[in-house]
């Protein structure tokens, strides 16, 4: 099963890249046929844009997260507990250890990234120390621990990473286009880029302005709320104790939202730091908590 | 013709998923020998703390000298056992966990003791040894359960058979331990 979820989520991250790079595309060429009339420079340009972000995001990925979240690294000797027990969960689930970080909120909650198993990095909020016991620190990360194991965490980092450059743009092409309509419009005389050009440029423009709750809806789409569930078993089959992440569940439930949370990387932590209205419950990032402690409780 | 080149073909892939078996028994083999050193890395840092811990009660709790005179000599024995004999060395081992529970929860009636922080150092870090031992035991038995798993399975068992692998013993988890969380002293 671990090996089928790895599998699934890499294929999935590849295919979440493919589709950015493709409305990243139709987005310069839209941007193109409104600046200069012609959709190919603003393909070129955007190719060189998306590159250029790709790379210097992908050089250190974890620490843009982590600052995205407010969180600062911790050494042992600033909780040799924590660092013990992250220490235990990658031992038993055989990884290399991870960074650990810590967010300065006092809500529990706590969430894992990172590329590979080889580099990741799990972040805990100050109030998820303060409240549970040892034995719910394991569960919480023993279910972070699963998430890198899975490869969850490359395929929700690169969605993290690529919607947050869509809706970028989206808000950039949006206000630029109130702004610069009207002014930049010519009459062309049909010179180059043709009728094909003016097609591919129309549903660029259209792309653009639908764009923010496209790139949304595509996270929703890669990050199924099964993970979840299959961290949540991961977390059992590594401490050989449910008992420990359903109390963790119950009390990071009954607790404040988190302050500071940044709502682009809710679908990263354990349990849905933002707390929507329970009227879009098709827009929640994580399965209902009643519904993960019974199916823990059958374990 | 057809007949040798098949022929060949065949005796190609017998030896070469013969070598392949072969080198899954070793690797699963190692794995298995890999984790008991895990667990005897731990063993041994948890002997080297004992000492002190002994030394920081003692100055504060001294009607426990019993308490400890026992948990002392439980590691000495510890040190005794041969290397091979992973079932004695478990069964000191389990012994001295109980008695580190016992003496964390005699502490409990010392608030000076309570209150000194090398001694609430040496907690976390016992603590921290004993759930490693659990865990690296947890992972021993995994990976013999994957090694001995291919001694029985055909066609790998007749490999194991002519090279004399032998199964590997689990180790046991103790009655308590099977239900309840890890240690937290």
């Amino acid at each position: 099963m671990l090996y089928q979820q790895i599998e699934r989520n890499k294929r999935k991250t590849f295919l979440v890249m493919l589709v950015f790079f493709v409305i990243f595309a139709l987005v310069g060429a839209g941007l193109g046929q409104l600046m200069w009339d012609k959709p190919l420079p603003g393909v070129l340009t955007a190719g060189v844009i998306a590159l250029v972000y790709s790379f210097i995001i992908f050089q250190d990925p974890i620490s843009v997260v982590m600052s995205m979240n407010h969180a600062q690294e911790l050494r042992e000797e600033d909780n040799p507990q924590l660092f013990h027990v992250v220490e235990d969960m990658a031992m038993v689930g055989q990884i290399p250890m991870p960074k650990v970080y810590l967010i300065p909120d006092q809500s529990p909650n706590a969430f894992a990234t990172g590329l590979s198993p080889d580099k990741s990095a799990v972040a805990v909020t100050q109030g998820l120390l303060d409240m549970m016991n040892r034995e719910e620190l394991e569960g919480v990360l023993g279910h972070e621990i699963s998430h890198i194991r899975n490869y969850d965490i490359r395929l929700s980092m690169v969605a993290l990473v690529l919607v947050s450059a869509i809706s970028f743009i989206a808000d950039f092409a949006q206000n630029w286009m109130w702004f610069g309509f009207g002014g930049r419009r010519r009459d062309d005389d049909d010179e180059d880029g043709g009728s094909l050009g003016m097609i591919i440029g129309v549903i660029g423009v259209i792309f653009t302005l639908i764009l923010g709750p496209l790139a949304a809806s595509l996270a929703q789409m890669a990050l199924s709320r099964n993970r979840e569930y299959l961290a949540d078993a991961g977390s059992v089959e590594l401490t050989r104790n449910p008992q420990g992440l359903i109390s963790a569940l119950r009390k990071i439930e009954n607790s404040q939202p988190m302050q500071a949370a940044n709502s682009a990387s809710a679908s990263l932590y354990i349990e849905d730091p933002v707390r929507r209205p329970s009227l879009s419950h098709l827009f929640d990032t994580h399965p209902p908590t009643e519904e993960r402690i019974k199916r823990l409780e059958q374990m | 013709m057809v007949a040798g080149i098949i022929i060949a073909v065949l005796l190609v892939l017998i030896v070469v998923y013969y070598i392949s078996a072969y080198n899954g028994l070793q690797k699963a083999k190692v794995n298995t020998e890999e984790s008991w050193s895990q667990i005897s890395v731990q063993l041994k840092r948890r002997n080297d703390l004992i000492p002190n811990l002994v030394e920081t009660v003692k100055g504060y709790a001294k009607h426990e000298k019993e308490t400890l005179a026992q948990v002392v000599e439980l590691r000495n024995q510890l040190t005794q056992v041969p290397a091979g004999n992973r079932e004695e060395t478990m069964k000191i081992s389990n012994q001295i966990t109980d008695s580190l529970k016992t003496i964390f929860a005699l502490s409990e009636n010392y608030p000076d003791l309570k209150a000194n922080t090398n001694f609430a150092n040496l907690q976390e870090e016992l603590t921290n040894t004993e759930n490693k031992i659990a865990y690296s035991r947890q992972l021993f038995n995994s990976s013999a359960a994957v090694y001995n798993k291919m001694l029985v399975v055909f066609p790998s068992n007749i490999v194991a058979n002519i090279h004399h692998f032998t199964k590997v013993d689990y180790l046991d988890i103790p009655e308590e331990e099977t239900k309840a969380p890890k240690v937290s002293f």
